[in-house]
């Protein structure tokens, strides 16, 4: 089947559903929104907690909520939806081919594509855990598929690899179950997930939270039957002597996500390093003009109220980019991360901004300090900006207003670094 | 129950002798412990088809080898298994190591390969690009090659039932019953087997199944351990790349697997126990150095898995023990069928249907063995979504006539819905989630099995009308789920801080 569209965009999760609500409402005409499961939403089906929405909607709801303020949106605004249909292959031309059970094969040709495929969890085999491979061992998202979507609980002695915000959120939701969760252990110093999360459901659970420390083998030939955790010293490495053995029949793994970006890479779109997302300017553009890129497939938000904001971000970028309403720099400015600042996205800025509208930049620190001032500089080292915080820390991403000095057309770099005040 | 022969072991060697035997017209049984075929040695080895210049040309080991190799492309092609002959380079760095290198070819031209040769210089590295520079010199065999090593296991078995030879899998082979110094039945986990003739391809577990027929062996296994790298790295070299090999083993090696991801491995460490498969902190270290001696930039970022496999190492012998057994009638000893054992499979298989030729003629009653005429000798094309994605519209055809087809649950291996319940109906069929993953790559792609493994566990429960609850991993006691929300809470109950605190 062959179809033309002005807009398709590859994932239904909150990135997807907001960008085809905000292309409408700028004047987007045929819209296509391809998700590869049989509902929409993304992930967001299956975090029946709550928390979502403080920030958008300025109330707290369930993720199934949050997702259904979207979806029913959709008919209304006659947005073409396939569901269970899997996208093999997006062309540097913005050809798409796709896969679903009721049309076979489809080959659609966009004017605009948007990529919001999301991303996935790192797995124990990433991360070189040695020992046996029995049954037991899961993903904490993939725990929380099965406990909320499927109605099964995989396991009734837990151990927590990775404070991660799912893994906290999932050893509070084991634990509501019935099952017992007997330690969570973070490698770091320091939690990488929300504060609230932290508190919310190791706190008040009396789920013990060790820092430093890992998992150094799993045992168990067909099932889990225990893990030995050790301390680990300031390189990450595991401390002789300071093994433990916790019994268990269940690992759960939170330690880290990884967009997806294979699509991406096979259309011929070059990644960051660090986010392992596309490299994208202010409008989350790719470098092949008219793909664009939002949500966790470019970089991991804390929250989805994070990824609907970037998913409009693109929404109005793509009604100028169709309507051919923009102008480029005479030179890109690069924004350069600088002192304890892993990443920054957008990686550089390529348009005269029309209105004076406020560019906002998003980063995620190496290292948690307190009370600190995020300085942006130019390449001579000119203060352009400064900005104060009470706490940085590498769970909470970080963001800063551009200031209007971005109307000087010979500025190349702005350096971000963040330092102690 | 009763057979004609009973083969113990569903490994690549008790299918690839249970494929041969099926060429005559009895009655075969083989039995399988796990739930699943391949799931020793033939699941966790290098995957490598050798060129046979290792073992010594008087050796079974040299020689089965050797005229097993060029089977492997028809086998292949008649069992629809992935093969691939890239050749293999040995490196060298010193002329230490040439010297090496010459007794290698030497040895390898005596069991018969012709196209052995030293490459040195600029050559080496148009072959190998990424090859450690200070490489000089390697023995390049372009006949050695890379094979899906438990697909060929599988599919061996499932040729072997199409021609009716029946596996029972969760079977444990337990005693052998001996009558007047011949073989009269087995005994199993599921009960008593009559037959005359046992064949007893055990792998690891060999040494104890030959004790019941009084013959001693002491297998002694060798751990070895491997790290898989997503498929994107497949490309980093282009043949097997060994270093110069020890007495003990062929050494750490580089290669692509067949389906282009990147392997390296395996270490070599005695071990006590028959299921010590756990990987080390020691040993990853070990098989990274080792690696990386040959090829100096490895793609850590992008390690999707690792694994072990055992090496059913005889103690105090060199070569593999193919005979009959000289204490009981109707026995035959298919022992210490460590490397080259994939490489000599077919021929191993041949072997053994000659030795039941003579074997027949010393049982009493005589066990006639005539060629059946309606030997199937290849197994229908199974085709895999990954392979179309250049041809879709030829994979449109298919999807139009099966809608499962057009159903992708794998995300990472681009699996189909239609491949799956193929997998779980086929002569040897996928009861647990690593036997689909073995037969069609579900969760065997970077997020292991994250977002398939629910959807699978959902199909083989619909598929076998069975619970959720009673899927398992890799057979009883590997279940994944176990019980049904807001029923372990029934039993245990929840903890708040603030009941604690009262």
């Amino acid at each position: 089947m062959k179809l033309k569209y002005d807009l398709v965009i590859i994932g239904g999760g909150p990135a997807g559903l907001a960008v085809a609500l905000e292309a409408r409402r700028n004047t987007v005409k045929d819209i296509l929104l391809l998700e590869r499961d049989k509902y929409l939403g993304g992930i967001l089906p299956q975090c029946i907690h709550n928390g979502f929405g403080l920030q958008y909607f300025k109330e707290e709801l369930t993720g199934p909520e949050y997702a259904e303020r979207f979806i029913t949106k959709l008919n209304d605004n006659q947005i073409d939806v396939k569901t269970k249909t899997m996208v093999i292959k997006v062309t540097s031309d913005k050809r798409i081919i796709a896969i679903n059970r009721n049309d076979g094969l489809l080959h659609i040709q966009a004017k605009a594509v948007v990529l919001a495929m999301g991303c996935r969890e790192k797995t124990r085999e990433a991360i070189a855990i040695p020992g046996n491979r029995p049954a037991g061992i899961f993903t904490a998202g993939t725990a929380q598929r099965y406990i909320n979507i499927e109605g099964y609980i995989p396991g009734r002695e837990v151990v927590v690899l990775g404070s991660g915000d799912i893994g906290m959120i999932m050893a509070r939701r084991m634990t509501l179950e019935g099952a017992r969760v007997k330690a969570v252990l973070e490698i770091m110093p320091f939690s990488t997930g929300l504060i609230r999360n932290r508190v919310q459901c190791l706190d008040d659970f009396n789920i013990p939270l060790k820092f430093n420390h890992t998992i150094t083998r799993i045992e168990g030939e067909r099932r889990v039957k225990r893990v030995t955790v050790a301390r680990v010293d300031k390189n990450l490495q595991a401390i002789p002597g300071t093994e433990e053995e916790i019994s268990c029949d269940t690992i759960l793994l939170s330690v880290g996500l990884i967009p997806e970006n294979e699509l991406t890479g096979e259309s011929g779109i070059k990644l960051d390093p660090i986010t392992r997302g596309p490299i994208v300017n202010e409008n989350r553009e790719t470098e092949i003009e008219g793909i664009f890129a939002c949500g966790n497939v470019l970089h991991v938000h804390d929250l989805a109220d994070f990824v609907t904001e970037e998913g409009k971000i693109v929404g109005r970028a793509i009604g100028e980019y169709l309507k051919r309403n923009r102008k480029f720099r005479s030179q890109p400015i690069k924004i350069v991360p600088g002192e304890n600042i892993a990443y920054v996205v957008p990686q550089h800025i390529d348009f005269i901004i029309p209105d004076r509208k406020k560019i906002k930049i998003f980063m995620r620190v190496k290292k948690p300090v307190e009370k600190v001032k995020i300085n942006l500089l130019d390449d001579k080292g000119k203060l352009l900006g400064s900005y104060k915080k009470r706490i940085v820390t590498p769970g909470e991403m970080v963001s800063v207003y551009l200031p209007e000095i971005l109307l000087d057309d010979k500025l190349k770099n702005i350096i971000i670094s963040i330092k102690k005040d | 129950m009763k057979a004609d022969v009973v083969i113990i072991g569903g490994g690549v060697i008790g299918a690839s002798i249970a494929r041969e035997l099926s060429r005559f017209n009895i009655n075969i049984i083989l039995l399988e412990k796990e739930d699943d075929v391949a799931m020793g040695t033939s699941k966790g080895n290098s995957g490598i088809i050798h060129a046979g210049y290792n073992a010594d040309f008087k050796t079974l080991k040299g020689q089965l080898n050797i005229k097993s190799n060029s089977r492997f492309d028809k086998l292949c092609r008649d069992l629809k298994v992935r093969f691939k002959r890239i050749g293999s380079l040995v490196a060298g760095f010193n002329e230490e190591d040439l010297k090496k290198l010459r007794e290698l070819k030497e040895n390898g031209e005596k069991n018969g390969i012709k196209n052995l040769e030293i490459i040195k210089g600029h050559k080496l590295f148009e072959l190998e690009p990424n090859l450690n520079p200070q490489a000089k010199y390697a023995l390049y065999a372009p006949s050695a090659g890379i094979i899906f090593p438990y697909k060929f296991t599988i599919a061996l078995a499932d040729n072997a039932v199409i021609n009716g030879v029946k596996v029972l899998l969760e079977t444990e082979a337990q005693d052998i019953r001996i009558k007047e110094k011949q073989v009269c039945g087995i005994l199993t986990s599921r009960g008593l087997i009559e037959t005359r003739v046992i064949i007893n391809a055990a792998g690891l577990y060999a040494d104890e199944i030959a004790k019941t027929a009084g013959d001693s062996f002491k297998i002694s296994p060798l751990k070895g351990e491997y790290h898989l790298f997503d498929k994107q790295w497949g490309n980093l070299v282009n043949h097997i790349i060994f270093p110069i090999p020890t007495k003990l083993s062929k050494g750490i090696l580089v290669t692509p697997t067949v389906h282009n991801n990147l392997l390296i491995g395996p270490n070599s460490c005695r071990v006590k126990e028959k299921d010590d498969l756990a990987t080390t902190r020691a040993g990853t270290q070990e098989v990274y150095e080792g690696a990386r001696k040959l090829i100096p930039h490895l793609p850590h970022q992008d390690l999707i898995n690792s694994f072990a496999g055992l090496r059913a190492d005889i103690e105090g012998r060199e070569d593999f023990v193919i005979e009959a057994s000289k204490k009981v009638r109707g026995f035959i000893n298919v022992v210490g069928i460590e490397s080259p054992g994939l490489s000599s499979a077919p021929a191993i298989g041949e072997m053994v249907s000659n030795i039941l030729k003579e074997v027949v003629q010393k049982i009493s009653p005589r066990l006639e063995l005539n060629y059946r005429d309606d030997f199937v000798e290849t197994l229908p094309e199974q085709p895999r979504f990954a392979d179309y994605l250049d041809r879709t519209d030829e994979w449109q055809e298919i999807v139009k006539k099966d809608a499962d087809y057009g159903e992708i649950i794998c995300r990472c291996e681009k699996v189909s819905k239609g491949e799956i319940l193929r997998a779980i109906h086929q002569p040897v069929p996928a009861r647990s989630l690593d036997a689909i993953k073995r037969r069609v790559r579900a969760g065997m792609g970077r997020c292991q099995g994250g977002f398939c493994s629910p959807k699978v566990l959902k199909i083989l429960s619909e598929e076998l009308k069975i619970s959720p609850l009673k899927i398992t991993k890799k057979g009883i006691g590997s279940e994944i789920l176990k019980t049904e929300t807001k029923e372990m809470i029934k039993e245990t109950g929840v903890k708040f801080k603030d009941e604690a605190k009262v």
